[in-house]
């Protein structure tokens, strides 16, 4: 089924947009009932049938706050931040094809793109920090950015690994390469590189990272850095920041899902489809809220030697094997 | 680099095992009790304010008002009146008073009492927004309604997932009304969870 194209558009627009704003308000609850699980406690419970409708009443309480804007505070940027947050998740997401005829745009530069956008995400932030004029939330900019420079670089190297596995950048045709049973998924493509799984440790690690999750979540210390970058920010402005991060996550899972994992592969090789990707999105979200209510978090020298040390070593030497082995093979 | 590679080889399997070591909570039973909704049932030994025994075949006090917990009590805290009624061998209790501001819950007094009338409550759910509630509980007029709703209170509801040290039945003895037994309505006299 094909709408004509000023609808086509429109669609899309509406449903990245409707997916985004429903997953980042279901994701936090997701969060806290799967930190709740963990600690073996309820979570929410009182708003609605299992706390569903928790994110509404949360969602409210922010609309009704003040909208404070600090008076020392540069006052566009400090407004701009939390929008510049969020557009990039959405952009994102338009490229990422959910089925076989189901995304807003194939593009052939589609992986570069999402970097490029994702990249946004760390300025916005920072930006944030910056015009808050705030001591902690400036610190935790500066934190961000080394966190961001310091593991874009094993993130981009597993990438390139992929694309010189899969030989696009297209995602709709690394989704296609990988048909035919979970063997031949990235992940298991051992002929390409024996090292395979653990790049897609490496990327998962990175991801967790950029979108600045726990055992990574250096920006938003609570302990040492108040509330980081938003130290300012009340309302919705917050709350932006806070969707964003569960936007964040959701791109990263569905790149995730879509490099290594197949997309909307089925692992069976028949019965492919949307809802083989859903799976594994929300397989990898999970994961994610495992990672982070099991490990405390890291310090933050303990951080950058982890990517300067061990990570960009490790996918440098992931992709040069990646190299001999296509070159020999 | 040999140390280096056990190092993140052996990094990542401890990694590995803290993880499996929270899945494995994931799936275990809350150890959660939902305070308003449900709250702990007490243990024998515990010891609230004390309260009247109600007799079980008679439904009446087993109080004499023999006034000897009055004499035991190092802090001054009970105020006992009895009659003696008509046709009965012994006095009854018409007045119990107790200053539970002042009591320490020594126990003297359930220990000193002839007639075994006293008992700990199992009520740890007292509070109340005035002082004035604490210091003359009614402990006859308490019985009387415990009484009352004695049916409701003793049930422990079933399929309470915690076990036998626990009960959903919120506070034990029935408070007095201007007593607020928790910060919500105990389920008890709702009668569900």
């Amino acid at each position: 089924m094909t709408l004509p194209e000023p609808f086509r558009l429109l669609a899309y627009l509406a449903g990245v947009m409707a997916f985004v704003g429903v997953n980042a308000a279901y994701l936090v609850w997701v969060e806290r009932k799967g930190a709740a699980r963990f600690q073996r406690r309820p979570g929410p419970t009182e708003v609605g049938p299992a706390g569903l409708l928790q994110p509404l009443a949360d969602a409210a309480k922010l609309l009704s706050k003040q909208l404070l804007v600090p008076p020392d505070a540069d006052r566009a940027l400090f407004r701009i931040a939390p929008v510049l947050v969020m557009a990039p998740a959405l952009m994102c997401l338009a490229t990422i094809p959910f089925g076989k005829t189901l995304g807003a745009r194939s593009l052939d530069l589609g992986l570069v793109m999402v970097f490029a956008f994702g990249s946004i995400n760390v300025m916005a932030i920072m930006l944030g920090g910056w015009a808050s004029r705030n001591k902690y939330a400036i610190i935790s900019a500066a934190r961000i950015v080394s966190q961001n420079v310091a593991y874009e670089i094993p993130m981009l190297l597993v990438v390139i690994t992929l694309v010189m596995v899969t030989g696009t950048t297209n995602l709709q045709e690394i989704v296609e390469a990988q048909a035919g049973g979970f063997w031949k998924w990235n992940v298991f493509n051992l002929a390409a590189n024996p090292l395979m799984p653990v790049t897609f440790v490496i990327f998962f690690i990175c991801m967790l990272a950029e979108t600045n999750r726990a055992p990574f979540d250096m920006a938003e210390a609570e302990s040492e850095l108040v509330a980081g970058a938003f130290t300012e920010y009340a309302g919705m402005g917050f709350g932006v920041f806070f969707m964003a991060e569960y936007a964040n996550i959701l791109v990263g899972c569905s790149l995730g899902a879509i490099l290594f994992l197949g997309g909307w592969q089925s692992p069976f090789g028949i019965f492919s489809g949307v809802g083989w990707f859903l799976l594994k999105l929300y397989a990898l979200v999970f994961t994610v809220v495992w990672v982070r209510w099991t490990f405390p978090r890291t310090q933050f020298y303990g951080l950058l030697n982890l990517s300067w040390k061990i990570l960009i070593p490790v996918s440098l030497g992931t992709l040069v094997l990646t190299c001999v082995m296509l070159k020999i093979f | 680099m040999k140390r280096v590679i056990f190092e993140i080889v052996g990094g990542f399997k401890s990694l590995l095992t803290g993880m499996w070591i929270t899945l494995q909570q994931f799936f275990k039973k809350d150890v959660t009790v939902r305070y308003p909704h449900e709250s702990l049932k007490m243990t024998k030994r515990f010891r609230g304010h004390v309260v009247l025994v109600r007799d079980p075949e008679t439904g009446k006090s087993l109080c004499v008002a023999c006034k000897s917990c009055e004499k035991a009590c190092p802090s001054d805290c009970i105020v006992v009146e009895g009659i003696k009624r008509e046709g009965e061998k012994k006095k009854s209790v018409t007045e119990f008073e107790l200053d539970f501001t002042r009591c320490s819950l020594c126990g003297s007094c359930v220990e000193v009492c002839p007639s075994d009338a006293l008992e700990f409550s199992k009520d740890y759910n007292l509070a109340s927004t005035s002082k004035d509630a604490f210091v003359k509980i009614d402990l006859v007029r308490d019985m009387e309604k415990s009484k009352a709703q004695g049916a409701a209170l003793t049930e422990v509801e079933p399929g309470r997932p915690l076990g036998e040290t626990h009960s959903s039945t919120a506070g034990g003895t029935p408070a007095a009304t201007d007593r607020v037994p928790g910060p919500g309505k105990p389920v008890g006299e709702e009668g569900k969870v």
